[in-house]
């Protein structure tokens, strides 16, 4: 085991650096995010996910924040396991009607103030699924959404970069970088 | 030859591909229900069309298929699963969704149907009867048991089901699963639409499994069009579906030792699953590798830098796995865990067919790779590694061979890639196809048939978690309750795939 420990203090950490706010998409952000809510949360997130009905692929995705090369705890934001811990609801997939009430039931349980992030094409508009007898499609159709993330699924570095816009919702875009 | 026998009488529908379909009478089918309670074929499928419901048959030892479809005109056909079990759960996803009878079937109760679609039987003739929305779990006795459900939202990031566990102290003493959560009706979107939307569907059906899936649909309707995709298409595609297999192998491997809180394994083996992802991504520009498998061919071509650098990549990978693979073999306090944890019975592993790391964990040698073997495999042939023990450490010993060969493949492919066109040209017409591929969770089958506008009027898409997700709810009896998440993570079956 020490092979694999003694490295570690010797090498360079594989991290990636702390990815440049890039305004395409995030400009859309922040309907209910305002300094007061910042204020109270302070540099720190709680985190629960609900796959509303994915194909698994942004699950896959979601898994790699927590890798060394994303790290995404080093930003102060972390999965918890209950959503009554949580003040973000990263919600994946088009929201099926099986799935409906059980995100329902997840929105309600989070205490206020609260936040939905919208996670892949499909939570956005139900993506190819929208049309099916069984799906509801867009997560906002639920549950109100505060970020939409895209992609199919968005990459990990996608998705960091849209959860650092909800500690910093007035950071300018910077295009120089900062180290991680 | 059993698989003849059964079809003497039976006429073959004409331009059905690779594997034969033939319309059987009613005596036939139930011969072929007892052939498969007997043992001597494995169920490969059962799913339900407009007006008939199909059956695939494997016969292990001839590797052949042979599929018997039966007319349903009056809603009923006699049940599969009342001589065995697993046909059950198949035949109750075919009465929620067609709402077709399968007489006699020991289980009625829904599956996929939890009440909530605004129609009863969405792709047969549609009622608006609707199921209730509550779900009769199988009733408990005896002292001292208490319930615990989970789900459907579970602790991690993790697809949804339900998980009602019964237990008596820490002992589990009976595991019940409801699936359906994430049911889209992919069978559904998939009617109307032509192949290269139903590629994109399939390829959506389990994300893990992009590759393999829109691979197996590739094969499917290049089968119903009788036409294939050009060598260099084929090693390609066979490149994507090593780099899916590897890539799964490690990442799972990592979180199955971080269920049995071995957390140093999972950091490891998640730097390694991104290297893969990332190689994907610099390969084929995603790093899934969605979309890229087409019928006909594969959509875009890798740079002969691009191959070099994977196999640069690849020496790479195995000296970092290997280490940890020595890791895993040294922590005696993680062996302690996944040994003897979750015990699979071969015979129930071959009663069911379950395919995958989880059949070969226990003595189940299927891997279609071989069995069935389909470009580029006719050429590259993978070692079928093989275990009896049926544990969770023989599940990870599985993967780990098997990440070993697919290092092997990775290689062989890409120092074979010929050059030559990418895809074939479509042209519409009418068909009938099956493809059958080994995603890295075990066999695929879609099935699917063309109208002669070349529009798909039924595809049917089959997990291998179908036979996977019921061996679950018996391995895990007898070990205690926090040994679920150990055990659940070792099957790592599909929910999404499952659910369609
Ligand atoms: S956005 Fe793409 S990856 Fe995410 S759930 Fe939908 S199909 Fe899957």
């Amino acid at each position: 085991m020490w092979k694999f420990i003694l490295p570690a203090f010797l090498l360079p950490p594989l991290t990636e650096r702390r990815p440049a706010f890039g305004d395409r998409e995030l400009a859309e952000l922040s309907r209910r995010l305002d300094k007061a809510a910042h204020r109270k949360l302070g540099r720190s997130l709680s985190i629960r996910h609900v796959d509303a009905g994915s194909c698994n692929g942004c699950e896959l995705e979601i898994h790699a924040l927590s890798n060394a090369f994303y790290d995404l705890e080093r930003f102060g934001l972390r999965f918890v396991a209950s959503p009554r811990h949580a003040d973000v609801l990263l919600v994946t997939g088009p929201v099926t009607k099986n799935m409906r009430e059980a995100l329902e039931r997840t929105y309600e349980v989070m205490p206020a103030p609260k936040w939905v992030v919208a996670v892949g094409d499909c939570a956005i508009d139900g993506g190819m699924f929208g049309a099916s007898y069984a799906v509801i499609g867009a997560v906002s159709r639920v549950v109100p959404v505060d970020l939409h993330i895209r992609g199919c699924p968005p990459r990990p570095i996608q998705l960091l970069e849209g959860l650092l816009r909800l500690l910093e919702p007035n950071a300018k875009v910077r295009s120089a970088e900062t180290p991680g | 030859m059993t698989l003849a026998a059964l079809t003497a009488d039976a006429t073959p529908i004409a331009g059905h591909r690779p594997w034969p379909r033939f319309v059987v009478t009613e005596s036939a089918w139930r011969a072929a229900s007892e052939k498969l309670a007997a043992g001597e074929v494995t169920l490969f499928g059962l799913w339900g069309d407009m007006a008939c419901v199909h059956l695939a048959l494997l016969d292990e030892p001839a590797r052949d298929i042979a599929i018997l479809s039966l007319d349903c005109a009056d809603g009923r056909f006699p049940s599969i699963g009342a001589s065995h079990p697993p046909a059950v759960r198949l035949e109750r996803a075919i009465q929620d969704l067609f709402g077709f009878e399968a007489a006699g079937a020991p289980d009625p109760r829904p599956w996929l149907d939890h009440g909530r679609w605004g129609a009863r039987a969405p792709l047969g003739r549609p009622r608006d009867d609707l199921r209730p929305s509550t779900y009769a779990f199988l009733p408990v006795e005896g002292e001292s048991l208490h319930q615990i459900p989970v789900g459907p939202v579970h602790a991690g990031i993790i697809e949804p089901g339900h998980f009602r566990f019964t237990a008596s102290g820490d002992t589990v003493v009976r595991l019940e699963e409801r699936l359906g959560y994430v049911h889209k009706g992919i069978e559904g979107l998939m009617t109307g639409a032509d192949p290269d939307r139903g590629a994109k569907l399939a390829g959506r059906t389990s994300g893990d499994s992009t590759v393999a899936y829109a691979f197996a649909f590739a094969r499917a309707a290049e089968a119903a069009l009788d036409i294939e995709a050009p060598p260099r298409a084929q090693m390609l595609r066979g490149l994507m579906a090593e780099l899916e297999r590897l890539a799964n192998h490690f990442g799972d491997i990592g979180a199955i030792c971080n269920d049995a809180a071995f957390v140093l394994m999972h950091a490891h083996c998640a730097v390694l699953r991104e290297r893969v992802l990332r190689a994907a991504d610099a390969c084929f520009g995603h790093r899934l590798m969605r979309d890229i498998i087409i019928p006909g061919g594969v959509a875009r071509d890798i740079d002969s830098a691009g191959a070099a650098q994977l196999r640069e990549h690849t020496h790479d990978w195995r000296r970092r796995f290997r280490a940890l693979v020595k890791l895993y073999d040294q922590t005696t306090s993680l062996e302690d865990r996944t040994v003897a944890t979750g015990v699979l019975k071969p015979a129930l592993a071959r009663q069911f067919g379950a395919g995958g790391f989880v059949g070969r964990a226990s003595g189940r040698a299927f891997d279609v790779r071989t069995a069935l073997p389909y470009p580029p495999y006719d050429r590259f042939v993978p070692e079928t590694a093989l275990l009896q023990q049926g544990d969770v450490d023989a599940r990870v010993r599985i993967r780990i061979l098997e990440a070993d060969q697919s290092l092997n493949l990775i290689e062989q492919i890409a120092d074979n890639l010929p050059q030559g066109p990418l895809s074939t040209p479509i042209t519409p017409r009418a068909g009938e196809g099956a493809g059958v591929v080994e995603g890295f969770r075990g066999d695929i089958l879609i099935w699917l048939r063309l109208g002669a506008s070349g529009a798909i009027e039924r595809c049917h898409l089959r997990d291998p978690s179908w036979f996977q997700w019921p061996l679950l709810e018996v391995a895990i009896e007898g070990n205690i309750v926090g040994d679920f998440p150990l055990c659940n993570k070792s099957f790592n079956c599909s929910y999404s795939g499952h659910d369609l």
